[in-house]
């Protein structure tokens, strides 16, 4: 460990230790907002960290030139000293995604201030244990290394089980019992397939088992290749818990209706992203020899998931279990952008990835980076050729989510906090007596369906494009079918909250009836809320940047492709 | 030094006050509406310095060309935010700017204590904003975004008192048939767009202004990348969007209904700047249309007829809006002929100077309205006593119009006639003579409609105003016309409405031979032809020229100007009502009129003893027949009404979708109600709660994925 590592984690640490300051402050001062004051403020240190990294990656002690930002220098810097090597890169990729955990962070407090004010007891957990949880999921975003991933992995879930089950009501316990029972049969599945995979290769870092896996086939393995696929499928279905995608995706209705909701709303957002950002990595750095297997296996699960969440969806009554649904059907979108990893071979089933005949000479020829088509270069791999299109749609699908999904949960927070109901049928005359939260909510929804001029129309663009280029036209196909279905649900809530008559429980708001209804909504929320609603609508238009910090964040993802 | 952020400037402010006025000023600060006017007029009083500095720069040829902004990449095509500087941007700007400004100072005083002043200012804030966004786009999407910006404000403003159903319906009709039009100016655009290889193959951008008109210059090697036939439905699908925009037949039946919204709406949207947008487009796609002949015809055909027909209708209506919105569509018209005769300079140059005469005339036409509470002119009347400085300004506007000399109209319209009278331009020589015909009858009609206007209005006894139409309409059992207040107070109008009237008609007068001197090397350094060939110069592509004074032309068309102003005067001007055409309306009964005069009198002390004068018939309907066929404007309303509207979409078209909805629709919606509700229960079946189970699935999950490799053959195995 030099100063050196420390500033690279410096991020994750800071995080850590806002989480360990929040709690002790909580002891400290009896002033219930400041420790609101000080979660919300220490996420400058964070926050600057990653600016720094982005703009001076070789820190301020060692001297040098070099730009995450601008790309020039080296994308990606790995901790090469330390005890475990390899086993972390700091780069345009891990960037992104932890700027994206802090903002949402950022907003789901802003919001939430009103809702912990409320809390009956253990106000200082609740910002210490969502902390932790970011911590996890900074490191999450830039591990490399198997056990790194798994402690990243554990530190991310386990926090927010217990948040789940914070309130003192049955149904909050029940969503903390199925997330810690649900979270640890995928934990388990997750390590048996990173046991597989080292055992297969020898190797615990990502590029090790890269290296393996390009290599010529070993005889001294049990099972060949086949114990790589067995990898593959158990970790892939681990992983699906974070993704909240098929088949680990039932605890998801359950959580989202009994948990506290600011801790669902980062729930379906950060954590939903950070495990795309792993899922991104492992594929493409560790298993990109295998791409044909997994591209398939992903291309089939998505199509799935998208389905059975649009599908169960319909027939919810309660807003939160339907937008728990909706997040099970986003995951199968987005997980189109995981499948779309190649543009041209044998592709679109259960391919072989002949063209990839591993050769003697293998290791020499590592670390080639990925390639895009943007620079032409078709020599490697024969008839095939990668595109960062795909992992950048994600990335950019991933924020233009964020955006409509936090909306959406301030919102219903929001109206939650006056209503006390989360059922569709209550939401009558919403409109008229909270208009901007109806608008609001009304976007977000028009939003998540992918109708333009909004963040999520762009992505879905983006997304479909990179499946018709990688040859998945009927999953496109799929996709755009779904956003049909998904419109009849997202359409149904807005119709209850502009054209149904008042229901009683938006009567009874203002006449004395549970205290908590009395309280006006809280300018903090409306705050958040005002935010994420301009980012809705605005990364619909000025989708440029996003765009580029997309491509330019994926390019980092080394691949590493043997010929 | 003219710098970009300095020319975005000119748009940027006027959008800066839509947003301060309906964010800030509408919301917290209502108290104080008139703030709002104040905000935008100095806003555009900024904009119209700007704007003349740039066009005193692009005049001493500053190099105005700035690299354009992309949006979106799309591989062939690429939509970018670009400024187009050329000279007809450069004139455009200060012809919007300029007359925004004086309407704006205007409505300070119309629209004083109506309740809605901050929405007014607030929708035309974002009409000027967008309509200088348009004149500066150059992107064709750009353009069309800001296009349709333009009739989004059009629409709120016509509709902008929108609790009277004819103003909701009238704006429902301009917005439905422009709408009409802009599908052929769509489907252009998207022609360029999937031709993209063809443009990207030359380097040039198939959205990129300046790239079209090159797209459709003739290559070395021969043909163009944008020729023949297709260039020919591109230049009309173009000009079916501008016909639409600029009121051209058969797409013109939305412009006197538009006069609905408030008198300064009509002035700047409805007369001066909007409606010549689609003679903007014309013009901006200028190099494409001298490439396609058959386009230039049809425009030059259409445009002649439609200065025509406008001109009948303009004789017969007694809204004295209506008249002037018929004028606009006649002069349009002039317009839309010129260029399609490729008289390029007159065509802008007769846009720039109808502008401020018809301006001025609408902005006049909201000052008698003001003392007489109506627009009828049949209750009007005998107006120059009491408003003289409305009188003479209204009649240098009627003048300059009309076409007589030295008036601003004059030189513009001249050089109009006198290129279909040369028809040296690309079309047909049939066509120009056909064109030429139609527009010196348009002539005469013209000088004819402007003075039974102004002899209606000005000329003879008061016949009672709105409160005397109130009063008639009350006595037939007719429902109370709309926009009639029946405040009749018989004054002029206060000084912050007649100044910029009064600008207006200096410029009326002035502005004709001021920027287009004739027989003059120099006038007070203006060079001579200044205009023509400042505007010319715009053509980077092809070529157009002014064509000298012609005196025969200049003769004749004087000539039928001064006959039908005698005309109209003899009919008009008589002494005594004609009571023999057995049509006079009853006058009113002695009870019935002092309470004219009473209401009269207490709303201006001092004119209390106004003699009201009978109605008298209108001397056209002696015509019968054709009178009414005039009075129904050639049942083009019907026509859409009763046969496109109620046979080809109720009757054919909604009753196709109604027996689909019944019979299919319905089918598919209660099969997928049935379907949910199955789905629901399968699902509610499958979600038990019970932990157990989710970890099975989770595991079996696993499984049939190992068993989908094994079973298809995994791709690495031995």
């Amino acid at each position: 460990m030099t100063l050196y590592d420390i500033y690279l984690i410096a991020p994750q640490l800071s995080m850590a230790a806002l989480a360990v300051l929040v709690v002790l402050a909580d002891l400290v001062t009896p002033r219930k907002g400041l420790v609101s004051a000080l979660a919300l403020a220490g996420l400058v240190a964070p926050l600057a960290f990653i600016v720094l990294h982005i703009y001076m990656p070789n820190g301020l002690l060692v001297a040098g030139t070099g730009n995450l930002a601008e790309g020039s220098g080296s994308d990606s810097m790995t901790l090469l000293t330390g005890f475990l090597p390899g086993s972390l890169a700091v780069d345009r990729f891990s960037a992104f995604m932890n700027l994206l955990v802090v903002a949402s962070l950022g907003l789901v407090f802003l919001s939430s201030i009103d809702y912990v004010m409320k809390l009956p007891r253990l106000r200082g957990e609740f910002y210490g244990l969502m902390l932790l949880s970011a911590s996890g999921m900074m490191l999450l975003a830039s591990a490399t290394e198997l056990i790194t991933i798994y402690v990243a992995l554990e530190l991310t879930t386990l926090p927010l089980v217990a948040i789940a089950a914070f309130l003192p009501n049955a149904r909050s316990s029940e969503a903390g019992m199925k997330f810690l029972v649900i979270g640890a049969i995928s934990s388990a599945l997750t390590l048996y397939g990173m046991a597989l995979l080292y055992g297969f290769s020898g190797s615990t870092t990502l590029e090790g088992i890269a290296l393996a896996l390009g290599g010529p086939l070993r005889d001294d393995v049990p099972f060949g290749s086949y114990a790589v696929l067995v990898g593959i499928a158990v970790l892939t279905v681990g992983i699906a818990f974070k993704l909240s995608a098929i088949p680990s995706q039932m605890w998801v209705p359950d959580v989202y209706e009994g948990a506290p909701i600011p801790m669902v709303a980062f729930l379906s957002v950060a954590s939903k992203a950070v495990a795309f950002a792993l899922l991104l990595r492992f594929l493409y750095s560790g298993l990109l020899p295998y791409y044909g297997d997994w591209g398939a296996l992903l291309a089939i699960l998505a199509a799935i998931t998208m389905t059975a969440g649009n599908l169960a969806a319909l027939a919810q009554s309660n807003i939160r279990r339907l937008l728990g649904y909706s997040t099970i059907a986003h995951a199968g979108y987005l997980l189109v952008g995981v499948a779309a990893v190649a543009q041209l071979g044998g592709f679109g089933g259960w391919a072989s990835v002949d063209s990839l005949s591993p050769s003697a000479n293998a290791p020499s020829a590592a670390a080639l980076m990925l390639h895009s088509v943007q620079e032409g270069d078709s020599s490697i791999g024969g008839s095939f050729t990668f595109t960062t299109f795909g992992p950048s749609s994600v990335l950019f699908y991933l924020v233009a989510y964020a955006a409509a999904n936090l909306t959406a949960f301030f919102a219903i927070l929001a109206v939650h906090s006056r209503i006390g109901s989360d059922l569709i049928e209550d939401y009558g005359g919403v409109f008229r007596r909270f208009p901007f939260l109806a608008i609001a909510l009304a976007v977000a929804l028009v939003a998540l369906i992918g109708v333009p001029p909004t963040g999520i129309f762009v992505g879905k663009i983006y997304l479909l494009l990179a499946a018709v280029k990688s040859e998945l036209a009927w999953l496109a196909l799929v996709g755009a079918i779904n956003s049909v279905i998904s419109a009849y649900y997202y359409v149904r809530i807005i119709r209850v909250m502009f054209m149904a008559p008042e229901s009683e429980a938006v009567a009874a708001v203002g006449m004395g009836g549970i205290q908590s209804r009395t309280a006006r909504v809280s300018p903090f929320t409306l705050v958040a809320l005002g935010l994420t609603l301009a980012a809705t609508v605005l990364l619909g238009i000025l989708f440029g940047p996003v765009v580029q910090a997309a491509e330019g964040a994926v390019s980092a993802l080394p691949g590493i492709l043997i010929q | 030094m003219v710098t970009e952020s300095l020319a975005w400037a000119v748009f940027l402010l006027p959008l800066l006050s839509f947003l301060l006025i309906s964010l800030v000023i509408r919301p917290f600060l209502n108290r104080f509406a008139q703030l709002s006017g104040y905000l935008l007029i100095a806003a555009l009083a900024v904009s119209l310095a700007l704007s003349l500095l740039v066009l005193v720069r692009s005049n001493e040829g500053a190099d105005l060309a700035f690299p354009a902004h992309t949006w979106l990449d799309l591989g062939d095509a690429a939509i970018q935010i670009g400024l187009l500087l050329d000279p007809v941007t450069c004139i455009m700007l200060v012809v919007v700017t300029g007359v925004s400004l004086l309407v704006q100072i205007y409505s300070l005083g119309y629209m004083r204590g109506d309740a809605g002043v901050s929405r007014y200012f607030a929708y035309m804030s974002l009409f000027t904003a967008s309509m200088l966004g348009l004149v500066l786009s150059a992107n064709i999407v750009q353009l069309y975004a800001f296009w349709e910006l333009v009739g989004l404000s059009s629409y709120l403003l016509i509709g902008f008192w929108h609790d009277r159903p004819s103003a909701a319906a009238a704006a429902k009709k301009a917005f439905i048939i422009t709408r009409i039009g802009d599908v052929g100016f769509l489907l252009a655009i998207i022609y360029l767009f999937y031709h993209g290889p063809q443009f990207a193959a030359q380097g040039l951008n198939p959205l990129h202004i300046p790239d079209i008109w090159q797209a459709a210059q003739p290559l070395a090697t021969g043909g163009a990348v944008l020729g023949g036939t297709a260039l020919t439905l591109v230049c009309l699908g173009i000009f079916a969007g501008a016909a639409g925009k600029s009121g051209q037949f058969p797409l013109h039946s939305w412009l006197p209904d538009a006069m609905e919204g408030p008198t300064p709406v009509s002035a700047l949207i409805h007369a001066a700047t909007m409606v010549a947008a689609g003679v903007f487009l014309v013009a901006r796609f200028f190099p494409l249309f001298q490439e396609a002949r058959e386009a230039m015809m049809v425009v030059a055909l259409l445009g002649g007829f439609t200065a025509f027909a406008a001109a009948t209708l303009g004789l017969v209506m007694d809204d004295i809006k209506r008249v002037m919105a018929y004028s606009t569509i006649s002069q349009l018209g002039y317009m839309m002929a010129a260029l399609g005769l490729g008289a390029f300079g007159p065509a802008l140059f007769h846009l720039f100077t109808h502008a401020f005469f018809k301006a001025l005339l609408f902005l006049g036409a909201g000052s008698v309205n003001h003392a007489t509470g109506t627009f009828n002119m049949r209750y009007m009347g005998g107006m120059r006593r009491y408003m003289p400085w409305t009188y003479v300004l209204l009649l240098v506007g009627g003048l300059s119009l009309v076409g007589i000399v030295p008036l601003a109209g004059f030189w513009s319209k001249d050089e109009i006639i006198t290129a279909a009278w040369l028809g040296e331009g690309p079309v047909e020589p049939w066509v120009a003579l056909a064109v030429f015909v139609l527009l010196i009858a348009a002539a005469l009609l013209t000088a004819f409609y402007t003075f039974r206007m102004i002899s209606l209005t000005f000329h003879g006894e008061f016949r009672g105003g709105g409160a005397q139409e109130l009063q008639d309409a009350e006595a037939e059992g007719l429902p109370a016309p709309t926009a009639v207040t029946g405040e009749v107070h018989l004054a002029e109008s206060p000084k912050v409405m007649v100044a910029p009237m009064l600008v207006l008609a200096i410029a009326a007068a002035l502005v004709g031979y001021l920027a287009n001197p004739q027989w003059v090397k120099d006038l007070l350094g203006i060079p001579g032809h200044w205009f023509s060939y400042y505007v010319e110069s715009a053509l980077v592509f092809g070529h157009a020229e002014t064509a000298p004074f012609n005196w025969p032309v200049a003769a004749i068309s004087t000539g039928v100007a001064i006959v039908g102003i005698v005309l109209a005067s003899l009919v008009y001007l008589q002494r005594r009502p004609a009571s023999d055409t057995g049509e006079v309306m009853e006058p009113a009964t002695s009870a019935e009129q002092d309470e004219t005069h009473g209401s009269a009198g207490e709303t201006v002390p001092g004119h209390k003893h106004v003699a009201v004068a009978p109605l008298r018939s209108e001397p056209l309907a002696k015509a019968g027949p054709v009178h009414a066929l005039l009075c129904r404007k050639y049942f083009i309303d019907e026509l859409y009404e009763g046969l496109v509207v109620r046979r080809v979409f109720y009757r054919f078209f909604a009753g196709l979708v109604d027996w689909l909805d019944r019979n299919l629709v319905d089918g598919i919606v209660d099969l997928s109600a049935w379907m949910t509700r199955q789905i629901g229960r399968l699902f509610a079946q499958v979600q038990t709660g019970q932990v157990q189970f989710y970890g099975a699935v989770i595991v079996l999950g696993a499984v049939l994925i190992l068993v989908g490799y094994l079973a298809f053959g995994a791709g690495m195995g031995e």
